[in-house]
């Protein structure tokens, strides 16, 4: 649905966004992590077609981003969600939602129906003839995804749309984020809430103006480093250790009285560590494993570029 | 370019202008006051004295006239700037230019929703001052000076590119400033070049006749031209997302 080829965007000498290519299925919830100035908000302009590129390919179902024929036609299949709201303060909710249902084409019964169908499932159909200027900030964030969905794009981007929302705003949008995902929807998700997009992204890329990974959360973390177990002992003797560099040609190390062991399999490894243990003289007193977070992985990635 | 579009993103601002009091007072106040202030002034002198003599008559109603090309250079100021400067502050530029619609078309809806309630207003005001001045005047003149050719070209020409240029000047002048009232100030000094030309008329360095008028008329289109360049520059999608402040 969406594909980038060494997508690249300078501002005069400075380089927001160098040579990103990625690739995102249709119906797919992507993840855009990264820390701020690293290029997301850029990217996702570039593919909205607000801003041009300044060199690389980019792709939106069949069109070229970046090809004036294609611009309009690309605009048509995607919605965004800009990290300002951007409403306007002195129109009604549905009065927002019919001006822009317009702008996009819509007929007068898919506007009614659409604008009916989204208030509705974000909540806010009680508040239809309420000016937007009064909303709170939550309701304000659903009324902007309400106005990006209208015209029912195949394509949504998201910049930032959990940022400064309360917890109870915050899960209402990512509820309604997987249910977009239900509906096959694709949606392009900038953001640096590392657990909601562990949360809710089917995949995430990391972004500090290159790219720096791409993969499910599980691995990005397993790219920092794998599993390992960690033994808690009343005390660790040499004959352990021993015993230990046996058993496995892993990494083993010793912290006073715990005994950490690199795993690629904690089940079926961890019997036979806790047997070396044992018959060593080891009087153990837990065992847990534990794997790097999708944290680790980003502010290791971050900091090599830093 | 789709008309329609533009006709949408127009009529979404005259809503919003109808509910700030401030652009409706500058939009109805102004025009209203002039039109009927001068017919006012005539009617006075007239009552006070002797009143003014056929033979200045002219002279003075041409000068009156030209009120109607500053009136429309006037009035479009506050609407262009709250419409543009407006987006701005609410941040409500980038979803709209996420829509297909082009920068063109979103430009236009601006200029409509800036230039029609100007030019109504000025239609509106003349059709009252015509009335009230040649109602006042006639027993003087002999005749009705109104309708004639130099009040038609005003209303038909200079009015339409006053306002014009009114616009464009707010459309550049919003792009570099970031509150209405800022904006309103930039793009109402160029008001003052029609006040001059009106003073110079009055004051007797030249006549706002026929011909002059049209001499300024073709002043006026070079301007207003040189203007929608610049201003159609100025309100290009990645100059508004990534240079305007």
């Amino acid at each position: 649905m969406i594909e980038t080829q060494n997508l690249t965007k300078k501002f005069g000498e400075l380089t927001a966004v160098d040579g990103v290519s990625l690739k995102v299925e249709e119906g797919e919830v992507f993840g855009f992590l990264g820390p701020n100035g690293a290029g997301k908000t850029t990217t996702v302009r570039m593919l909205c077609c607000l801003i041009s590129k300044t060199s690389g390919e980019a792709r939106i179902a069949d069109y070229d981003v970046g090809k004036d024929s294609d611009s309009l036609k690309i605009r048509k299949l995607i919605g965004l969600v800009p990290d300002s709201v951007g409403l306007y303060d002195d129109l009604t909710a549905y009065d927002n939602l019919e001006f822009y249902g317009k702008l996009y084409g819509c007929t007068e019964a898919q506007r009614r129906e659409n604008i009916e169908r989204f208030l509705k499932m974000l909540g806010l159909w009680d508040k239809k003839d309420v000016t937007a200027g009064t909303f709170s900030k939550g309701m304000k964030q659903k009324l902007a995804i309400a106005r990006a969905l209208i015209h029912d794009p195949r394509v949504l981007f998201m910049d930032e749309p959990t940022v400064n929302l309360d917890p109870e705003s915050a899960k209402t949008v990512r509820d309604f984020i997987l249910e977009l995902k239900k509906e096959k929807k694709t949606v392009f998700l900038n953001t640096h809430n590392l657990d909601e997009a562990q949360r809710i992204c089917d995949r995430i890329a990391i972004l500090n103006t290159k790219l720096m990974a791409i993969g499910t959360a599980e691995e990005l973390e397993r790219s920092v480093r794998g599993r390992q177990t960690v033994v808690q002992l009343s005390s660790v003797s040499e004959a352990i250790m021993g015993a230990l560099g046996r058993l496995t040609t892993a990494k083993v190390t010793r912290d006073g009285n715990s005994i950490t062991v690199d795993v690629a399999d904690p089940e079926k490894e961890n019997p036979a560590i806790v047997r070396a243990i044992v018959g060593a003289g080891g009087d153990v007193q837990s065992v847990s494993v534990t794997t790097s977070t999708l944290e680790d992985a980003y502010l290791k990635l971050v900091k090599e570029t830093q | 370019m789709n008309l329609a579009k533009s006709w949408i993103v127009a009529a979404k601002d005259l809503r919003s202008f109808v509910r700030k009091r401030t652009v409706l007072y500058t939009v109805v106040v102004l025009p209203l006051m002039l039109s009927v202030l001068f017919p006012l002034v005539v009617e006075v002198s007239k009552r006070k004295g002797n009143g003014i003599p056929a033979a200045s008559l002219p002279h003075l109603l041409d000068s009156f006239a030209f009120f109607f090309v500053i009136i429309p250079a006037i009035v479009p100021t506050p609407i262009a700037s709250y419409s543009i400067v407006g987006e701005k502050i609410e941040k409500s530029l980038e979803p709209l230019l996420a829509t297909p619609t082009t920068d063109g078309e979103i430009l236009l809806g601006k200029y409509l929703a800036a230039f029609l309630p100007a030019i109504i207003a000025t239609y509106a005001g003349a059709a009252i001052y015509m009335t009230l001045m040649d109602s006042v005047t006639y027993g003087t003149l002999g005749y009705l000076y109104y309708p004639n050719s130099a009040f038609a070209l005003i209303l038909f020409v200079l009015a339409p590119v006053s306002a014009t240029i009114s616009v464009e000047v707010s459309v550049i002048a919003s792009s570099r400033v970031n509150d209405v009232r800022s904006a309103s100030q930039l793009g109402g000094v160029m008001y003052l070049p029609f006040l001059g030309i009106y003073l110079a008329g009055e004051i007797g360095l030249f006549s706002l006749d026929t011909n002059n008028l049209l001499i300024i008329a073709g002043v006026l289109l070079v301007v207003a031209l040189a203007l929608f360049r610049a201003s159609t520059a100025t309100f290009r999608r990645e100059e508004i997302l990534t240079k305007w402040r």
